[in-house]
């Protein structure tokens, strides 16, 4: 079977998720354009979107249907090259919806797991829970052809592990998408020696026709993306948790945060990336991770305690953030959550986080924030000139940056060390495609 | 070809800014004015200068296609809001893509010169920022000829017909040379906008215009031939002018010295079923210019400066040799060798021309004219070009479609 008879027929189960509904829409996207080109013209293509919640695939229809119009504006040119023999079709408009009602007809929506049977590739992105996902591959292994292959977006649990608990004899391979799915290019794979050698090259095929760019990862718990996340974010806890002495808990996480984003000149603070993430799938990853690891703490009590007392971030259905370490107003941080009293604590630049600014210290000569250097082609020389200034400073801020930079190339180098990445490249391509950092965790900058 | 039978002036004109991506209050997200807030200004804009709106005896509106961009028809029931004194006047809506404005001052002097209006507001507007460019390029497509070349046109599909354009001019006469005269017509344009504060590219800051305007041409991105600063903007406003008999500019309590004389004019109509004959000419422009030199008993020579319809640059540098003022395939020298800036030979689009002004496209026409009604009474502020005493004409160039619908209108000083 070709990989282009597979793609006829593909399920997304947990799809209606953050990732799933991203995932939806790639796919939706390559299943109709081969659909319609004039060799596929009678052939019946089936993407069936596979979640317990109802209400959310509800929200999932609508979405895509949105996302696709905005594709449909964004490729006009190859659609109306698609539909040119169809004389009814003739301005952009017409094309683009003619798109999107080709590309919802592709669609099934559904809360039935039954709907697998005739599926030749399975996305599976439900909830970051071994268990779950154990048994819900092993009950789709009950209903699908033994060729069925899957492609599991889990982010921490090894894929050896759901192999062989579900016993699934290699057809399942890593294929970690970042989030959010449409928009980050970067797919870590990965492909321990149980994934049969032809399923790695159908994920290989699969990202070429997603357009995502590739990066391979061992199969050890985390792989090298939240390996990296992980402990980078515990860093950041832990050091907030030294200085709460000083700043108070509060004010050193807001501390922390801060360096993180400006010294650091990465797209946002480490305590908003959590948040942006869900502090509850951030924790889970933790226990997940801590679980396959010995010999090393990666769980945190703070993070437990956000979690049950329901401080979890992640997104409203429009998108917006909610709150979690931070306080979002227009998706913009405006306090800092106390653990301790479980409320916000509201910035105020004249009052206490203006006092945590001042104690920080002046930014070292050359300091541009992270979205002004992101489209500049001297970023390269810029970054260099800036960390070199930070390290000759010692502000409070320097020396907290410069042990954050330090941390954070150690975790990339333990990452090699380990076996879990093949090289500090892989690393650097991991925070470079799937965090938007500008320059890589293994550097020459400290 | 007749003379005119009684003078007749242009007079009390006014351009809202023109809006859209470039100035710096401009944010897709928000809401913005519509056309009844363009065309309100515009008239009141013009109400503002004459003693008493009661004088106007006519309203002429030029619109291209409010009925797809906003939905609206009916346009010409939308002159009685500028003023009450309006109300059960007669008014007309013409239409020529983007030439309306052009068929509007045409259709304003007609009225004049017949004797039916001593006074005729005439209005040009377009809202087009309410849709996105995509499907604003559908709408815009109408210019040209839907049932014989939509289906086959391009996304962009009036960008992709000057892109043609350029491609048949880059082989006629070498794409360094005709690449670096459309390069300099944009950064001359920007230049200009930057003196004018209602121009869509008033706040343009780039610093190497030239460089910018080189940008290679891709046609993975855009169009085979052309690039983005090629072309006119998306934009919306409206202008508006009186047009008026001796007695006609009396009764509104304005002297000659506040007015221009039309001295001339060519409107010539192609076929829109058909192909141009020949993509490095605007062999419809030609013939209006022809028309308009053969009424005014003018020739390029006597001409001050001009305002051509530069809807892509490559459309300004065939305008420039569609007047005579140069030789066929001279006008990339030309421009770029600056006779073409306010101070030089042939100040061309003073106030920005559509690549710099902006483009309300069924407005241009109208815009043109109170900018050359600006120029001549000597109200253009630091966009004033130097009228010298043997060469006080001004002229425009109002384009429909791929060279279809074409004024062309020529003025001097009423005194």
């Amino acid at each position: 079977m070709t990989f282009d008879d597979r793609l006829k027929n593909v399920s997304i189960v947990g799809a209606a998720g953050k990732m799933g509904s991203g995932i939806a829409l790639l796919l939706a996207q390559e299943m109709v354009t081969q659909k319609l080109k004039p060799e596929n013209k009678n052939q019946i293509y089936r993407l069936h979107l596979i979640d317990v919640n109802e209400s959310a695939l509800d929200g999932l229809q609508s979405y895509l249907k949105s996302q696709l119009v905005k594709a449909g504006e964004k490729v006009t040119g190859m659609l109306r090259e698609l539909y040119k023999e169809h004389a009814d079709l003739i301005e952009n408009y017409d094309v683009i919806d003619a798109f999107v009602n080709d590309a919802m007809s592709v669609l099934r929506l559904g809360t039935d797991l039954g709907a697998v049977k005739d599926s030749k590739i399975i996305f599976e992105a439900v909830l970051e829970d071994k268990d779950l996902k154990v048994s819900l591959l092993k009950n789709m292994e009950k209903m699908v052809s033994p060729d069925t292959v899957y492609f599991t977006n889990t982010s921490s649990i090894p894929i050896s592990v759901l192999n062989k608990d579900a016993n699934l004899g290699g057809r399942i391979i890593g294929f970690h998408f970042y989030n959010p799915p449409a928009v980050q290019r970067l797919v870590e794979l990965i492909s321990p020696e149980s994934t049969k050698p032809e399923l790695k090259d159908m994920a290989l095929e699969m990202a070429k026709r997603l357009r995502k760019k590739i990066v391979p990862s061992n199969d050890i718990a985390g792989f090298i993306g939240n390996g990296h996340f992980l402990r980078d974010g515990l860093y950041a806890i832990r050091e907030a948790k030294k200085l709460a002495g000083e700043y108070t808990l509060p004010g050193a996480l807001y501390a922390m945060n801060k360096v993180s984003q400006d010294l650091l000149v990465r797209p946002m603070g480490i305590l908003q990336l959590i948040d942006y993430v869900g502090v509850d799938v951030y924790q889970c990853i933790s226990v997940t991770i801590s679980g396959y690891l010995q010999g090393e703490d990666l769980k945190d009590d703070l993070l437990a305690k956000m979690t049950q007392k329901k401080v979890l971030g992640g997104q409203f259905a429009d998108g917006s953030q909610k709150n979690g370490f931070l306080k979002y107003e227009k998706n913009r941080p405006v306090g800092i959550y106390d653990a301790d009293k479980g409320e916000y604590k509201m910035f105020d630049p004249n009052g206490w986080s203006g006092e945590i600014d001042k104690k920080l210290g002046a930014y070292p000569q050359g300091f541009y924030p992270w979205r002004s250097l992101l489209m500049d082609p001297k970023k390269g020389e810029k970054l260099s000139a800036f960390f070199k200034n930070l390290n000759a400073s010692d502000t409070p801020g320097a020396k907290l940056a410069k042990g954050y930079l330090k941390n954070s190339k150690s975790i990339g180098e333990f990452l090699v060390k380990t076996g879990v990445a093949k090289s500090a490249q892989d690393v650097n391509d991991i925070l470079l495609n799937g965090f938007y950092h500008l320059y890589g965790p293994i550097n020459d900058y400290v | 070809m007749r003379k005119l039978r009684k003078p007749v002036y242009a007079t009390a004109g006014y351009n809202t800014i023109s809006f859209g991506s470039g100035r710096k209050e401009f944010n897709p997200k928000k809401a913005r004015p519509g056309l009844e807030e363009y065309i309100t200004e515009a008239g009141k804009g013009v109400i503002a200068q004459i003693n008493d709106p009661n004088n106007i005896d006519e309203g002429i509106i030029s619109n291209f296609m409010a009925a797809r961009f906003n939905h609206q028809g009916n346009l010409a029931a939308m002159i009685p809001m500028v003023h009450p004194s309006l109300e059960y006047k007669p008014c007309t809506r013409v239409e020529g893509a983007c030439g309306s404005g052009g068929l509007g001052l045409y259709t304003a002097v007609k009225s004049v010169l017949s004797d039916v209006s001593d006074v005729a507001l005439a209005i040009g507007v377009e809202v087009q920022n309410s849709v996105k460019a995509v499907y604003g390029a559908d709408i815009l497509a109408g210019a040209g000829h839907f049932r014989g070349e939509r289906k086959e046109g391009h996304v962009y599909f009036f960008p992709a017909k000057f892109s043609d354009r350029a491609g048949a001019c880059y082989q006629k006469f070498g794409y360094d040379y005709v690449r670096k005269g459309m390069a300099h017509w944009y950064a001359q344009a920007i230049i200009h906008a930057r003196k004018n504060p209602k121009a869509q590219e008033y706040h343009n800051s780039i610093e190497d215009l030239i460089a910018t305007g080189m940008t290679p041409p891709n046609s993975k991105a855009f169009c085979e031939h052309i690039n983005v600063y090629d072309c006119s903007k998306v934009s919306d406003g409206a202008s508006a002018l009186i047009f008026a008999s001796e007695e006609g500019l009396k009764k509104i309590g304005l002297t000659k010295k506040d007015a221009v004389e039309v001295v001339g004019w060519g409107q010539s109509q192609a076929d829109i079923s058909k192909k141009p004959d020949e993509l490095t000419k605007l062999t419809t422009t030609r013939r209006s210019v022809e028309k308009a030199y053969e009424m005014s008993g003018i020739g390029p020579k006597e001409l001050g400066f001009l305002e051509v319809h530069d809807c892509f640059t490559i459309g300004g540098l065939l305008h420039l040799e569609a007047t005579g003022v140069v030789g066929y395939g001279e006008a990339a020298a030309f421009v770029a060798e600056g006779k073409t800036a306010i101070n030089g030979e042939m100040p061309t689009n003073a106030t920005g021309g559509l690549v710099g002004f902006g483009h309300y496209t069924g407005g241009t026409g109208t815009r043109q004219a109170v900018d050359i009604l600006h120029q001549l009474i000597g109200k253009a502020g630091d966009c004033q070009v130097e009228i010298k005493s043997d060469r006080p004409y001004g002229m425009l160039i109002s384009m429909g479609g791929n060279d279809r619908t074409v004024t062309c209108m020529i003025f001097k000083p009423a005194v």
